[in-house]
């Protein structure tokens, strides 16, 4: 069975959750939220991949999104490791509050 | 033997370095001795070069000796090379004899002082540069004896620089010097530009094809000379740093006044003679400013107090003397009296020396006295050297060098009648004066006790400069006289001769010779009338003699005004520009990097969210800036 969905719907959504990541990352003053909101962004990109692939017919979308999967799988352990250590120093999350680093 | 004559300047600066190498390991006798022998050796050959010009002169009546190449540009070519004709013989003659005398008089005077190793060292320098000055055969080469004169004479003036006068008065001679050295530079340029180059006999050669007799550039190349000829020898208006340079070691004021620097400038202007020749105009400012000087001076020494300072306006008077005899272009005349006033101004220095430490370094005229019963040797060979000042007739050499002088500057076609009575009224005046110091310090009652007396090497070098005074004007005497005219003579194979004797005139040498006589005795009579008794006279009181007293006192006011002209404004400036106007354009470039900094830094706010939304802030006008282009 082959349903059709026109690829402007994909990029609408992709579109749609790339900006939903995007107020996420910004509105979000807690860490983790933050990175839920980073990974919601590189799904959104994921998803593009993937469409874009299907709709020339080629593999390099797909495998383009394995890369993505792997790169994200990374991010998120650092980024988690690097989380845990700020909760370790400063016993709360807010990303805000630890602007200790400016120039 | 000429091959020999790079010794001449090269002996007293090996002496110098030898002693300033040396310091405090060389014994302070051996550091005298050798200043003296750096310098006794040179004077020796000096007499044996000249006795070699006199009986088998070289050929061209010139030696010249290039030791290397020292600049050599396509434009502008300096070798260092000596030369060694009549006019610099006789100038290293005498400098290096009489810098000899004052070397073997400081060995005793300098005795004892803590930086006695030093002096000598200075002293040296002083006699090598003198002397690289005179022998330079080229400009540039004259040009750094000339510098290295003025260096020597601050150093030596400032030579006790504990105290602050003396190291004032060596910044004021060495800043006014230099006033006129710019102008010997521009003039050395202009001359270099017109002529090509820089070989004083090749200037001379060419000028007469490259300036047209009166023309602009000779006016102003000549004036340029003049310029640094009275910035180093103390001539109107540059003399102030003269009387003032008396703050130094009194040999030192010797050799200033009579071996080096305040000579340089009679040599400069009677050696590139050929300049001011073309320059007619000029050597009448020349006369001028000579025959305002020796007034000036004559007078300004009527009224000192101090014994030195009377012997530096003396100075300065006597050096306008020369200046008028240059201006006139009587060079042999300028040469001659060069050489006996650098005797008998040696002789009187060196005698006020002996007078200062006789009587613990009181230097007030009006606190000395009756000394001839005390000091009978320096009574009598001060006398000498007065006499020869004042140019007593006959027996003294001031008089033959002061009428040749006189004589010359009267029938010279650049003279006249009016210089001659502007230097026979110098010469009552000088005559005046020195009554009058000899009067005060050698006359009447003591004040001062004599706590010292003379040794025997101050001594003999008193007496050699004695005999020297009194026989040194034999070598040239007025032609009606007899016909003795070895140093004019001597002279007339390098410079060339301006003034000619006009046929029939004995009748008129005679008379100005008598009336020159009469007004130098005049000068003694009226000094010995007001001063016998060794005190001022009361005619001193009165309202009007005291104000002018007052004036010539201070040097009629020239210090004043320069503070005044130069020094408060310039002070001034400076005090208003101490945050310095120029420095802001360095200090621009790092406050406008500051406030690049603050700008660029807080951007870094360290906001993790602040960050990212400028990322995507970015994406966004990328994308836009993509799409819609």
């Amino acid at each position: 069975m082959n349903t059709h969905v026109p690829l402007e719907h994909v990029m609408l959504l992709a579109a749609a959750l790339f900006a939903i990541g995007l107020a996420g990352l910004l509105a979000r003053r807690n860490l983790i939220f933050m990175l839920v909101s980073v990974e919601v962004m590189l799904n959104a990109a994921g998803l593009v991949f993937i469409a874009a692939g299907a709709y020339w017919g080629q593999v390099d979308g797909q495998s383009m999104f394995i890369f993505i999967l792997t790169m994200a799988a990374a991010e998120v352990a650092v980024g988690l490791a690097i989380i845990l250590q700020f909760h370790w120093r400063h016993h709360h999350l807010d990303a805000d509050a630890a602007a200790t680093m400016k120039g | 033997m000429y091959e020999l004559l790079w010794l001449v300047p090269a002996l007293p600066f090996a002496g110098f370095l030898v002693i300033a190498a040396g310091g405090r390991r060389l014994p302070a006798a051996a550091a005298g001795w050798t200043g003296c022998a750096a310098v006794g050796i040179p004077a020796a050959l000096s007499l044996v070069f000249a006795a070699g010009f006199l009986f088998a002169p070289p050929e061209g009546h010139a030696h010249t000796q290039v030791l290397w190449t020292w600049i050599g540009t396509e434009t502008l070519r300096a070798e260092a090379a000596l030369r060694l004709d009549a006019l610099s013989l006789t100038m290293t003659a005498v400098i290096t004899v009489v810098g000899f005398l004052i070397h073997i008089y400081s060995t005793e005077y300098m005795r004892g002082d803590a930086d006695f190793r030093r002096f000598f060292a200075y002293l040296n320098l002083f006699v090598a540069a003198m002397l690289v000055l005179v022998l330079a055969d080229n400009l540039v080469l004259l040009l750094l004896g000339w510098e290295g004169v003025g260096l020597c004479s601050f150093l030596l003036i400032g030579f006790w620089y504990g105290k602050r006068e003396n190291a004032m008065a060596a910044r004021k001679a060495f800043l006014v010097t230099r006033t006129g050295d710019v102008a010997l530079l521009l003039a050395i340029f202009l001359l270099v530009r017109e002529t090509g180059t820089a070989n004083i006999a090749d200037i001379l050669a060419r000028a007469p094809e490259v300036f047209a007799e009166g023309s602009a550039t000779a006016n102003a190349a000549a004036l340029l000379l003049l310029g640094g000829a009275i910035g180093k020898s103390a001539q109107l208006p540059l003399q102030v740093w003269l009387p003032d340079a008396m703050a130094g070691p009194t040999p030192v004021s010797a050799l200033i006044h009579a071996a080096t620097m305040v000579t340089a400038g009679v040599y400069l202007i009677a050696r590139t003679h050929g300049v001011f020749l073309l320059a007619p105009d000029v050597m009448f400012v020349v006369a001028l400013v000579g025959a305002a000087t020796l007034l000036l001076g004559a007078l300004a020494a009527l009224a000192q107090s101090d014994i030195k300072r009377v012997l530096a306006y003396s100075t300065v008077s006597q050096l306008g003397y020369m200046f008028l005899a240059l201006g006139a272009g009587a060079w042999s005349a300028a040469m001659f009296h060069f050489m006996t006033h650098a005797f008998f101004k040696a002789l009187l220095f060196l005698g006020a020396g002996a007078v200062i430490t006789a009587l613990h370094h009181e230097q007030n005229l009006h606190r000395m006295g009756g000394l001839r019963k005390k000091l009978p040797l320096v009574f009598w060979t001060f006398l000498i050297g007065t006499a020869c000042l004042a140019a007593v007739p006959l027996v003294t050499s001031g008089f033959y060098s002061k009428e040749k002088i006189l004589w010359d500057v009267w029938i010279s076609p650049y003279g006249g009648p009016g210089f001659w009575i502007a230097g026979a009224t110098g010469a009552f005046l000088t005559a005046l004066y020195c009554t009058r110091m000899v009067a005060l310090v050698f006359f009447g009652e003591a004040k001062t006790e004599v706590s010292e007396r003379p040794g025997g090497r101050v001594s003999f070098v008193l007496v050699v400069l004695a005999v020297w005074s009194l026989i040194g004007g034999g070598v040239e005497l007025p032609h009606t006289f007899a016909h003795v005219k070895v140093f004019s003579g001597f002279l007339a194979h390098t410079v060339t001769t301006v003034v000619e004797l006009p046929p029939g005139l004995d009748w008129l040498l005679w008379l100005l010779l008598g009336i020159a006589s009469v007004l130098v005795f005049g000068g003694i009579a009226v000094g010995w009338a007001l001063y016998r008794g060794g005190e001022p006279p009361p005619i001193l009181r009165r309202a009007g003699v005291d104000a002018a007293r007052r004036g010539a006192h201070g040097g009629f006011g020239f210090d004043t005004a320069y503070d005044l002209l130069f020094v408060r404004p310039f002070t001034a400036l400076a005090r208003a520009n101490r945050a310095d106007i120029v420095d802001r354009a360095a200090a621009g470039t790092a406050y406008s990097a500051r406030l690049l900094h603050n700008i660029l830094s807080a951007t870094q706010s360290g906001r993790l969210r602040w960050y990212s939304a400028t990322i995507a802030a970015g994406v966004i006008l990328i994308l836009a800036i993509a799409l819609l282009t």
